[in-house]
C-alpha cells in the first residue's frame, strides 16, 4: 500500500507507548478513592472520622458519678456540661486510673462566666467578684453544682 | 497459557466487576453512620453568648489547634449609638480566656461566636487545585491534610476567615465540625461545654431536631448572605453590625 510503512509502525509503537505510560502512571498518582464523592481523596473522611475524641460528653460522666448528676438537676447548672468546668476527660472515661481529674480552683473557674460584663446578657447572673467575694473562693459559700444558697433571703446586690 | 475466545468471554466481566472494587476504595469506617442521611450545620443564639472563651479552649483541646491559631473565635461588638456600620470589635486571644469588662460605657455590647459557616457553595472549596478541600456528601467542609499543598488560595477565599495555615504542618486548617465526634453521635466539642446553650449542633435532615421549630419561630440570619455561599451557621438576634 505504502512505501514506507515501517515509519508508521514506528510512530504507532511510540504512541501506544506513550499512552500505556500516562495510563499506568496516572492509576499509580491517584490515590483509589478519588473522585469517590466528588473531586477528592473519599478515604479521607474516613481518616478524618477516625480521629479520638478528648471530651467524653456528659451522658458518659453521669453513667458513674450519678449523685453529682442527681445534685446538678436540682439547680440551675444543669444544663452546664460537666466538662465545661473540669476538662476534656475522655482519657479518664475510658480507664478512670490512666489520669485522675484536677482539682477546680473555684475563685478562677467561676469567674470565668459570672464576672460582671456589659457585653453579657443582662438576665444572666454576674458578679464584680472583687466586690462580691474579696478573691476567696466562691465554694466557700456555693456548691458549684448546685450553686444557690439554700438559706438566702432575697438576694440584694450579689444577684 | 493461550486465552481461547471462551476465556477472554469469562475473564472480561469479572475483570469489570473487580475494577468497580477497586474504585469504590475503602468503606466507611462508622458502620452505622449513614452520610447520606445527614446535612450538619449550626445555631448560635447570640442573645445567650456570655463570652466566657469556653468553646475556644474546648476546640483547641479536641483538635490540637496551636497557640495564637482559632478554629473558632469570639468577638466582642460594641456599636455607639447610631454607628452600625462602625462597629468597635475586639476579640483578645480569640476569647480564648474571656474577656476583660468593657470600659466603653453606653451603646450596645454583646458578644458573637464565630466559626467556619460549612457553606454549601463554600468560595474555600472552589478554588482548591488539588481537591484537598471539600464538601461531604452530610454537608461538612473538611480539609484531607495528607492531600494539601499548602498553597493558601483557600484561606483568601474564605470570606469568613476561618481558615489558616497551620505551622506544624504547613497545611490549611479550619473547623471540621468536629466530624471525629459527630459521626460517632457526640456533639461537637464546642457545644458540648457551651454553659448556655448558646451553640447547638444541628442535623437539617432530621426531622425531629428541634432547628426547625427553632427557625420557624425566630429571626435568624446568615453572615454575609450578599457572597452567596450558602452558609448553614444559622445566627439568632444577631445585630445589622455583624460583619
Amino acid at each position: 500500500m505504502f512505501k514506507d510503512t515501517e515509519h508508521l509502525i514506528r510512530l504507532a509503537v511510540v504512541i501506544v507507548i506513550a499512552v500505556a505510560a500516562f495510563v499506568v502512571l496516572r492509576a499509580a498518582v491517584i490515590p483509589a478513592s478519588f473522585g469517590q464523592y466528588g473531586h477528592y481523596r473519599g478515604a479521607a473522611i474516613a481518616e478524618i472520622a477516625a480521629r479520638p475524641i478528648a471530651f467524653a460528653g456528659h451522658d458518659v460522666c453521669e453513667g458513674c458519678h450519678t449523685e453529682e448528676a442527681a445534685l446538678k438537676k436540682q439547680g440551675k447548672h444543669v444544663v452546664v456540661a460537666c466538662e465545661a468546668c473540669h476538662g476534656a476527660l475522655a482519657r479518664h472515661a475510658d480507664d478512670p486510673s490512666a489520669l485522675t481529674p484536677p482539682k477546680l480552683d473555684t475563685a478562677v473557674l467561676c469567674a470565668r462566666c459570672h464576672e460582671a460584663n456589659s457585653a453579657k446578657p443582662k438576665t444572666f447572673p454576674q458578679v464584680v467578684t472583687a466586690d462580691h467575694s474579696g478573691g476567696i473562693a466562691c465554694d466557700t459559700c456555693h456548691q458549684p453544682h448546685k450553686p444557690k444558697i439554700e438559706d438566702e433571703k432575697p438576694a440584694g446586690g450579689t444577684k | 497459557m493461550d486465552i481461547t475466545r471462551r476465556h477472554l468471554l469469562v475473564l472480561l466481566p469479572a475483570a469489570a466487576v473487580a475494577w468497580k472494587f477497586v474504585l469504590a476504595g475503602t468503606p466507611e469506617a462508622s458502620p452505622n453512620y449513614k452520610l447520606s442521611e445527614h446535612w450538619w450545620s449550626m445555631l448560635i443564639d447570640i442573645p445567650k453568648c456570655i463570652g466566657c472563651g469556653s468553646c475556644v479552649r474546648a476546640c483547641a483541646e479536641e483538635n490540637d489547634v496551636p497557640d495564637g491559631y482559632f478554629r473558632t473565635w469570639i468577638e466582642r461588638y460594641h456599636v455607639a449609638d447610631w454607628k452600625i456600620e462602625r462597629p468597635e470589635v475586639e476579640s483578645p486571644n480569640g476569647g480564648k480566656q474571656g474577656f476583660p469588662p468593657n470600659e466603653i460605657s453606653g451603646g450596645k455590647n454583646f458578644f458573637v461566636p464565630k466559626l467556619c459557616n460549612h457553606c454549601v457553595d463554600s468560595p474555600c472549596t472552589q478554588v482548591c487545585p488539588v481537591g484537598a478541600t471539600f464538601v461531604t456528601p452530610d454537608g461538612v467542609v473538611l480539609v484531607d491534610k495528607n492531600y494539601c499543598l499548602g498553597c493558601r488560595y483557600c484561606v483568601q477565599a474564605c470570606p469568613y476567615g476561618c481558615r489558616f495555615i497551620n505551622p506544624k504542618t504547613n497545611t490549611a486548617e479550619k473547623c471540621s465540625l468536629c466530624y471525629h465526634r459527630i459521626t460517632k453521635g457526640l456533639t461537637t466539642a464546642c457545644c458540648e461545654v457551651c454553659p448556655t446553650g448558646a451553640r447547638q449542633l444541628a442535623d437539617l435532615k432530621n426531622p425531629k431536631d428541634p432547628i426547625h421549630e427553632f427557625l420557624r419561630t425566630h429571626t435568624v440570619q446568615i453572615l454575609k448572605p450578599h457572597m452567596a455561599t450558602g452558609a448553614k451557621v444559622y445566627y439568632n438576634g444577631m445585630d445589622g453590625s455583624v460583619r
